[in-house]
């Protein structure tokens, strides 16, 4: 028989813990849901634009009954649950409803705090919380003229902001002297206080509020130093206290809310608890982001796989009053020893702060240009050391040198529905937001999936979180404080490293056993990341295996369209002689090879191979001397060369030769993503060393090292490394920098953003300062090398993996 | 009635890989599971018509080596938010040969 799950709470939490359950498992439990409110699960942070007018009641539902249907749950919905009893493990309803219970979620959100003062409960005074608040507003407004909003923070402020639409005169009255002091720092505080008051909003600051006014339904609201402001509507917006009655009366420890631990177990070891009534580690959240965190541990643990655990949560705000852009996250008041980064056009209304500590950012509050919000906030979350981009960091990413997408500052919500935002699948804006809405989207991953923007080249993420940002509000699920590799573990990047160093873990298998993967062998994503991390790992021991290797690398050519292969042989330094072109042509010719091309990395592509042809091809290739150019792998790639001292009149240095001579060091090794390699000549740069993953460019005294550079997708100008004087120093540095990525990086992240997650000085430590640490790096590059540089053309020509290029025929 | 082709012995199918059978009108790419379960589905991503043998293969899907659509192998179908399906082919293995049945699913596919 399955056992019981009974959820208590039909809000954001509850539910989302129900659909991360059901995604896990989706047979585990028979689940009952009780909802105090008789609408199905909507998105509580919409509220606002409810209100606005900005949107219906129907845009902001999240689960229609007929989800419920479909999942076979049973939703009883208003008809609150009023008794939970532990002992016979049962809850009980207002109208009598019993369920029976294996295991019990508590998701009960918070209440308003009404201030009780004299004439708190008259007629049209109300809090701002659910449904039934916003259809109170709603028809206040058409009766009545004016209102007043109790408390200036974000709530208070969304709800003023929407019954000034819905044509109410509004005050707010604030006990503090700044609005929104818990997001805001002064400045943007009074930044924003003068934008809402040119909108027609009224505030009265400092004000404590003493009594309702009234008979039976509200009049006005006197204050304590004995002033008056006349009302028909007061909404109550000072904060929310979680909703802990139910637990309390069961018995359940409770403080400011009920208490969980990092599996968001309560006490009573059947009984879990998510969302705005818990206070987990000292905190209670009233934001969605940790919310969705908490739901998919708690669902973890309900469907027994124990192994999520929620560690908090370091949250960001947006204020959703169209036309006002403003962000926070962290602590954005500067504390002692903290530096501040202030930028102010005050007539252009923007103002930037971030609160730095030892060259992280702490803290971030931004108005009137909000675009860079999500960059600093990932910073922020990372602990990015940003030295060596501090300078420019409050211009924004984009200055960063992000090949972007046209004018920054247009804000993305601006943008028509026809704009394009993903260019590699065509897809745009409206797309976008109609999947958001229509399937109820709230997550990057989910809106990749639906839509494919942003799942090819991942240049446009930025713009996609935007849009889900601004679709969604709130809810959207920015932050998650660790991210699992791939949808078969929690584990992330960096702990699937360290574990395979730590437990020695020299096969795929053993790998996932230690770390609980949740499919028996893997998904696309996962297994050639494993592949890759033991390989760079175990270069002597493991073997690699063909089975995990993404078909270009299993197949030595890159796939094409039509599925057939291009082929790119090696070509040193990209010197050739008259023999090697001669051969080149020859095997164009006899396989005819229906396109060639001369690449950006100085070798030649021969197109549109047939698979069975490639083992043939490649051996007269091999017999003419040429090796595999690597060009389809997550590999060394090419080291591009000037024209050289032997003919330039500028040249400085041998360059071309070593050139010829990074090549031959580092050819054949595999790399978390492509590695490209530079040396010029001279500080013409004719090679474009600087936009290269390591490149050389070659002085009167020397031989200038850069690192971190990339052409692709996000233009970024390499960082000095250091200056050096003989060539042996350029082969050291070289390798021991390769071997630090290949050991560090994530498989699929370039040197680029390898650099700047880790931070230019991290690299300097391990490669310049520390020399016993630099000459043990590129021993073990050396040492990998052996095992790496065998020629998988030749290999393969001589009969290897024959299964791989021979297909069976029938008739 | 299905009409049974013996193609290969199932040792010459590398475990969580496949080989490509051209008949006269089609491939067909024939799948090995880690546990030996054997699948046969046309090697056509019906996304874009990539070829689907030279995915990675996982649990009983395959992902498209083009745009990483995930097909199950066992029903052709595409999995997850993805719609589409390619046509699947009966097999059956017997005394470690793998068996392939083309006509009659063509017939019904």
């Amino acid at each position: 028989m399955k056992q019981k799950l009974v959820l208590i709470g039909n809000g954001m939490a509850g539910v989302r813990t129900l659909e991360e359950l059901l995604k896990l498992a989706p047979d585990s439990y028979e689940i009952t849901v009780f909802g105090a409110e008789p609408h199905p699960n909507y998105n509580r942070i919409m509220l606002s634009p409810v209100l606005a007018g900005e949107k219906t009641i129907d845009d902001i539902i999240l689960n229609s009954r007929e989800w419920y249907a479909e999942k076979g749950i049973r939703l009883i919905s208003g008809d609150p649950v009023v008794e939970i009893n532990r002992a016979r493990r049962h809850v009980r309803t207002r109208d009598g409803v019993v369920a029976g219970y294996d295991r019990l979620l508590i998701a009960t959100g918070s209440n308003p705090f009404i201030i009780p003062v004299p004439g708190h409960d008259k007629a049209g005074v109300i809090g701002f919380r659910d449904i039934a608040d916003v259809e109170t507003m709603l028809h206040a407004a058409k009766d009545y003229k004016r209102a007043v909003v109790i408390g200036g923070g974000l709530l208070g402020l969304e709800a003023a902001n929407g019954l000034m639409k819905q044509g109410m005169q509004v005050h707010v009255v604030h006990l503090l002297d700044s609005l929104m002091e818990r997001q805001l720092d002064k400045a943007a505080s009074a930044l924003l206080k003068s934008s809402l008051e040119t909108r027609g909003m009224q505030f009265l600051m400092e004000a404590q509020t003493a009594e309702i006014l009234g008979d039976d339904r509200v009049t006005g609201v006197r204050f304590a130093d004995g002033s008056e402001v006349a009302a028909d509507l007061v909404v109550m917006a000072v904060g929310i206290r979680p909703n802990m009655a139910l637990a309390q009366q069961a018995g359940l420890h409770c403080e400011r809310g009920i208490v969980v631990n990092d599996t968001m177990q309560t006490f009573d070891p059947r009984v879990y608890a998510v969302g705005e009534c818990v206070q987990h580690r000292g905190s209670c959240y009233g934001l969605v982001a940790p919310l969705f965190e908490q739901a998919k541990v708690a669902a973890n643990h309900l469907v027994e796989m124990g192994i999520a655990r929620y560690e908090g949560s370091v949250t960001s705000t947006k204020l959703k009053v169209t036309g006002i852009d403003l962000f926070s996250a962290g602590e954005f008041n500067e504390g002692e020893g903290d530096e501040t980064l202030v930028l102010q056009d005050p007539s252009q209304g923007v103002y930037k702060k971030l609160v730095i500590r030892d060259n992280k950012v702490k803290g971030a509050v931004l108005y009137g240009d909000t675009m860079d919000g999500t960059w600093y906030f990932t910073l922020l979350r990372e602990g990015t050391d940003i030295s060596a981009f501090r300078s420019t960091i409050l211009f924004g990413q984009h200055d960063l040198g992000d090949a972007g997408h046209g004018d920054a500052s247009a804000s993305v919500m601006a943008l028509p529905a026809s704009a394009e935002i993903c260019g590699c699948n065509g897809v745009c804006k409206g797309d976008i937001v109609d999947a958001i809405s229509k399937k109820g989207l709230f997550t990057l991953e989910e809106v990749r999936a639906h839509t494919k923007a942003s799942s090819s080249c991942g240049s446009c993420t930025g713009l996609v979180e935007a849009i889900l940002a601004g679709t969604v509000g709130e809810g959207y699920d920015k932050a998650p404080s660790k991210k699992g590799m791939c949808g078969c573990t929690e584990h992330s990047h960096d702990e699937v490293i360290a574990a395979i160093r730590k437990g020695k873990l020299k096969t795929m298998q053993a790998v996932r056993d230690a770390l609980d993967w949740k499919t028996p062998d893997g998904c696309a994503s996962c297994r050639p990341a494993l592949n890759y991390y033991l390989l760079a790992n175990w270069p002597a021991e493991y073997e690699d295996d063909a089975q995990s290797r993404f078909i270009n690398e299993r197949a030595h050519g890159n796939i094409q369209k039509d599925g057939t292969y291009s082929v790119v042989p090696r070509m040193f330094g990209g010197l050739c002689t008259a023999n090697d072109l001669r051969a080149i042509a020859d095997v164009s010719d006899k396989y005819k090879v229906p396109e060639m091309k001369v690449t950006g990395g100085q070798r030649i592509d021969l197109f549109g191979v047939k698979k069975e042809d490639l083992p043939a091809m490649w051996k007269d290739l091999t017999d003419a001397g040429f090796v595999s150019g690597h060009a389809y792998g997550k590999a060394m790639r090419t080291v591009k060369t000037c024209a050289g001292k032997t003919w330039c009149r500028f040249g400085t240095q041998n360059s071309t030769g070593l050139g010829v001579k990074l090549e031959e060091l580092t050819w054949g090794s595999w790399m978390p993503h492509k590695f490209k390699l530079a040396v010029s000549g001279c500080p013409r740069n004719c090679a474009e060393a600087t936009i290269k993953d390591f490149g050389v460019v070659c002085v009167d005294s020397g031989y200038e090292l850069h690192v971190g550079g990339n052409g692709g997708i996000k233009v970024r100008v390499t960082d000095l490394l250091c200056k050096v004087e003989t060539e042996e120093e350029v082969l050291e540095y070289c390798g021991a920098f390769t071997q630090l990525y290949r050991e560090e990086a994530h498989y699929l992240e370039r040197t680029a953003p390898w650099v700047e997650r880790v931070g230019l000085n991290h690299i300097k430590q391990q490669v310049l300062e520390d020399e016993a640490n630099r000459k043990a790096l590129y021993e073990r590059f050396l040492f990998g090398q052996k095992f790496a540089q065998i020629d998988p053309w030749k290999a393969r020509a001589e009969g290897s993996e024959a299964h791989e290029f021979t297909p069976l025929k029938i008739a | 009635m299905n009409n049974w082709i013996d193609i290969i012995a199932l040792d010459e199918i590398p475990r969580l890989g496949s080989r490509v059978i051209r008949t006269d009108t089609m491939d067909v790419a024939v799948f090995r599971t880690r546990d030996d379960q054997v699948f046969a589905l046309r090697d056509a991503c019906p996304h874009k018509g990539g070829p689907l043998s030279q995915g990675i293969v996982h649990g009983t899907s395959v992902t498209c080596p083009l745009h990483n659509w995930k097909i199950d192998l066992a029903s052709g179908e595409a999995l997850g938010p993805d719609e589409g399906c390619t046509n699947v082919f009966a097999t059956k293995v017997e005394g470690g040969r793998v068996l392939l049945a083309l006509k009659a699913d063509v017939a019904a596919a």
